[in-house]
């Protein structure tokens, strides 16, 4: 177990969460590798949208909402009383399901989070708004127009704005909640595409209800249902050898 | 068989027809009463604005800085009025329009729902307190107030004129107090009208709470608080009863421990007796007045046709 | 829990460059704070402080008496009931002529105008006349009313005056009712082959009446705090109207409602009548506020039902 638990980044154990009395999660128990893209697939409703909030605690957010057991980062518990959820959240970053871009320029969209950590000079920003352009593949695209609206953009490049916003801030995980289930056919291939290269730098999570998706990109794959994780493996493992009936139900197209 | 009507699509619609047209007629008429009401004004204020503009002129009557319409001599320079209504309005947004957007930004974004409940008839109350009692408040609190820092700042001084209080300061505490409902409830409701994923997604990236309202609420809101602000400026150049009494009502330059003259206390204090040119200049005043508002509404349409287009 | 624990604080027992728990606190936030709670601690204490400023210093003055004899030198009385009676007066007849024309307005922009530049132009001047200063509503109406039409100052010159001013409350609450009115209700009873008319009678208007009402308990508030449009439009009269064919013609007459009075007073320096109806007038406006929030609380009602 020692050896295995080295090459985690995340780990939840027993990770239990109400929303007020609704037991959203349910014993989570978790390990997720680094520089590896995990999915979480489920029905809607089973949690897994709930667990991926959880990992950079937007679930702060919510009232009447309550936590029990750990989920550390590098061995950190992220739930210590003392964790500055900010600097929590500049390692995790998120992208979220419909695209959100800040009513303001290209520029400032990508500048926002350097800002706001206390990056104030004009070259380091224009330094950090190029990569993190260039590491969403978006940079070509909106070079000539970085002062205009980001409103402007269309839906997937919004979404390729938005995970370059996230990368601006120099995460180590990126979570990813439904990241294409607003987009057409072709900008989801292109972040898929994206997710690919980002694995390198990031450990990502992602959330999908597109099985194709997760089993496309992701290297390891949990299936929730019901705010428990059913099964957690190898993609590989997942989609040709199941070990749950209900796992293989869920994949084939049998319910969900 | 031939006296008895076939129903037919076309059948009975003439009578149908005369109480449908009179009635879109009575409704047309109603919508045009406002549009008539505005042409009117507009036209009476400027026939009995401009004459007075030709009898003094134009530039003595702008620009002059002697008001004595009851001298053997008559001056009607009215540039001291016009400045004071500029400096005091601009004083007054300055003073009410932080205090009101950061109100706004409470009950919209950190107040408890309870909190809110009890901070929102408050600012009601505020909305719905006649004019006259602000007044009423300004001389009886505000000025003893304002008499007392007076004799302190300017004890044993041999030129200055002692204006009992009532001057330039409690006329724009006055001013600002009475701006501050518009200014809370149009803002509040444009902080609550951004939508909660661009919250999310600052959050997201490690903002605090106070950052993602400083750096992304409010300048979502920005149409909206600039709406607020432009609404505030209109009420409080065209307020008149309040301030009438606590001003001071003394033509003078705006300083801040000066009695002084608004355009509208201008109005107000002088109506009932002004005859002939007076009376015109008076008048003119009313347009001066009617100008500036004019051009703050029309700014207004600007801005929300704006903020429309930024939401499409 | 115990194993998880275990493990990792071998881990943290190593220098960490990235701890999550070494996050500085931000000044600026704390500021921020301070600031927006003093503010709000300033409105609401300013409303509360006006609240027992003017009721205690003026519930004193406010007698049986008080409301309910007109001042005179002869009898020795102080009393304000002649400026209640004109400021019934000039609400009740400035709703009779306001209501029809701004509900008529609204209908017309909501459910028969097409959007274009006639639309644009009604908007707009309803718009601007919502924001035209109450003194030069006064100035207008004493031009117009008063000298143009000859009628004087006099009550009618008031509320002629006035309902100018409160059209564009009544035009734009009816239309505010008029949108959240379902267009499922329009098609239904259209497609049943009613007339338009017939179905704004039957269905728009009862729907919209939260609304409407809304809007002609915030134009009684209006009325009821006006005082600079009324100076110089329905004066100063403070006489109870005689009976009979006085009642009538009263409308004619001057009369001026309890703000003028209190300005009035208050020039005199005669304070204490002055914060008497001070506290009558911020009584009316805390029933005034009850009363819309309750109207408000049916709107809802109707949106859900």
């Amino acid at each position: 177990m020692e050896t295995g638990r080295k090459r985690t980044k995340i780990n939840a154990r027993g990770l239990n969460l109400y929303y007020g009395c609704n037991h959203a999660l349910k014993d989570i128990d978790m390990d997720i590798r680094p520089h590896a893209v995990t999915a979480l697939i489920g029905p809607s409703g089973c949690g897994k949208s709930t667990f991926l909030k959880s990992l950079n605690r937007m679930n702060d957010l919510v009232d009447c909402v309550r936590i029990e057991g750990s989920v550390t980062l590098d061995g950190e518990d992220i739930y210590d009383p003392k964790v500055d959820t900010t600097l929590l959240r500049k390692k995790i970053g998120m992208v979220f399901q419909q695209p959100n871009p800040f009513p303001m320029s290209i520029y400032d969209n990508i500048a926002y989070g350097p800002r706001l950590h206390g990056i104030k000079s004009k070259s380091r920003l224009d330094e950090i708004v190029e990569t993190s352009l260039r590491g969403a593949a978006i940079f070509e695209e909106v070079r000539d127009r970085l002062k205009k609206s980001a409103l402007g953009l269309s839906g997937g490049q919004q979404q390729r704005l938005c995970i370059a916003r996230a990368l601006a801030v120099g995460p180590e995980v990126l979570l990813m909640d439904e990241p294409t289930s607003a987009l057409d056919p072709i900008s989801t291939l292109k972040i898929e595409e994206l997710m690919e290269e980002l694995k390198k730098k990031y450990t990502v999570v992602v959330v999908t209800h597109n099985m194709q998706q997760a089993a496309r990109v992701s290297d390891d794959t949990a299936f929730f249902l019901v705010g428990q994780v059913v099964e957690f493996d190898s993609t590989k493992n997942i989609f040709s050898r199941p070990r749950d009936k209900r796992t293989e139900d869920y994949i084939t197209g049998r319910f969900g | 068989m031939e006296n008895q009507k076939t129903i037919t699509i076309m059948g009975s619609s003439q009578n149908k027809s005369a109480v449908e047209k009179a009635a879109q007629s009575v409704f047309t008429v109603c919508a045009f009463m406002a549009v008539m009401a505005v042409a009117s004004i507009t036209i009476y204020m400027i026939i009995n604005g401009t004459p007075a503009l030709f009898k003094v002129g134009v530039g003595e009557l702008l620009l002059g800085t002697e008001w004595a319409p009851g001298a053997a001599q008559p001056s009607y320079g009215i540039f001291y009025i016009i400045l004071t209504s500029v400096i005091g309005t601009a004083l007054a947004v300055l003073l009410g329009v932080p205090i009101g957007v950061l109100t706004a930004v409470f009950l919209a974004e950190l107040a408890p729902g309870r909190v809110a409940a009890v901070i929102q008839p408050a600012v009601e109350l505020l909305a719905g307190i006649p004019s006259v009692i602000y007044g009423l408040l300004g001389v009886m609190i505000l000025n003893p107030l304002m008499y007392r820092l007076e004799l302190r700042l300017f004890h044993g001084s041999a030129t200055h004129q002692f204006t009992g209080g009532a001057n330039l300061i409690s006329a724009v505490i006055v001013l600002a107090v009475m701006i501050l409902p518009t200014v809370i409830n149009i803002s509040t409701s444009a902080i609550r009208a951004v939508p909660e994923h661009l919250r999310a997604a600052s959050e997201a990236l490690g903002a605090s709470r106070i950052q993602t309202i400083f750096r992304v609420v409010l300048p979502a809101a920005g149409s909206g608080i600039i709406t607020a602000v432009v609404l505030g400026v209109g009420r409080a150049v065209g307020e008149a009863m309040a301030i009438s009494l606590v001003s001071g009502s003394s033509v003078n330059f705006p300083l801040p421990f000066h009695s002084v003259r608004f355009l509208t206390t201008a109005i107000v204090s002088e109506m009932g007796y002004a005859a002939d040119t007076h009376r015109q200049v008076l008048f003119t005043i009313g347009l001066v007045l009617f100008t500036f508002i004019m051009l703050i509404n029309i700014s207004l349409t600007r801005i929300l046709k704006k903020g429309e287009k930024e939401n499409d | 829990m115990t194993n998880a624990v275990a493990a990792d604080s071998a881990i943290a027992a190593e220098p960490k460059r990235n701890s999550l728990t070494m996050g500085k606190r931000r000044l600026s936030d704390e500021i921020l704070k301070l600031l927006i709670y003093l503010s709000v601690f300033f409105s609401v204490l300013l409303a509360a402080g006006i609240l027992c400023c003017v009721i205690s210093k003026g519930i004193s003055s406010v007698s049986w008496e008080f409301l309910t004899t007109v001042t005179s030198t002869l009898k020795g009385t102080v009393g304000i009931a002649g400026n209640i009676v004109n400021t019934l007066y000039i609400i009740v007849l400035t709703l009779l002529i306001a209501t029809p024309i701004g509900v008529g307005s609204a209908i017309y922009l909501n459910e028969y105008a097409r959007p274009g530049r006639l639309v644009g132009l009604i908007e707009f001047t309803t718009e601007t006349l919502s924001g035209i200063p109450s003194i030069i509503f006064g100035l207008f109406g004493m031009v117009f009313f008063g000298n143009t039409l000859g009628l004087g100052y006099s009550i009618l010159t008031g509320t002629l005056t006035l309902t100018l001013m409160i059209l564009p409350l009544i035009t734009r609450n009816t239309q505010e009712a008029l949108k959240t009115v379902p267009d499922s209700y329009r098609c239904g009873a259209l497609g049943m082959g009613v007339t338009r008319w017939y179905m704004i009678r039957t269905i728009l208007l009862p729907s919209a009446m939260p609304g409407i009402i809304t809007g002609i308990i915030l134009a009684i508030g209006r009325i009821v705090g006006e005082s600079a449009a009324l100076l110089f439009t329905a004066g100063s009269g403070y006489l109870l109207p005689k009976a009979g064919m006085g009642l009538i013609s009263k409308i004619m007459e001057s009369g001026g409602t309890l703000t003028i009075q209190l300005y009035l007073s208050m020039s005199k320096a005669n304070y204490e009548a002055a914060f008497g109806i001070a506290a009558v007038l911020l009584i009316i406006v805390l029933g005034i506020n009850l009363l819309t929030k309750y109207a408000a609380g049916k709107l809802d009602v109707n949106k859900n039902g």
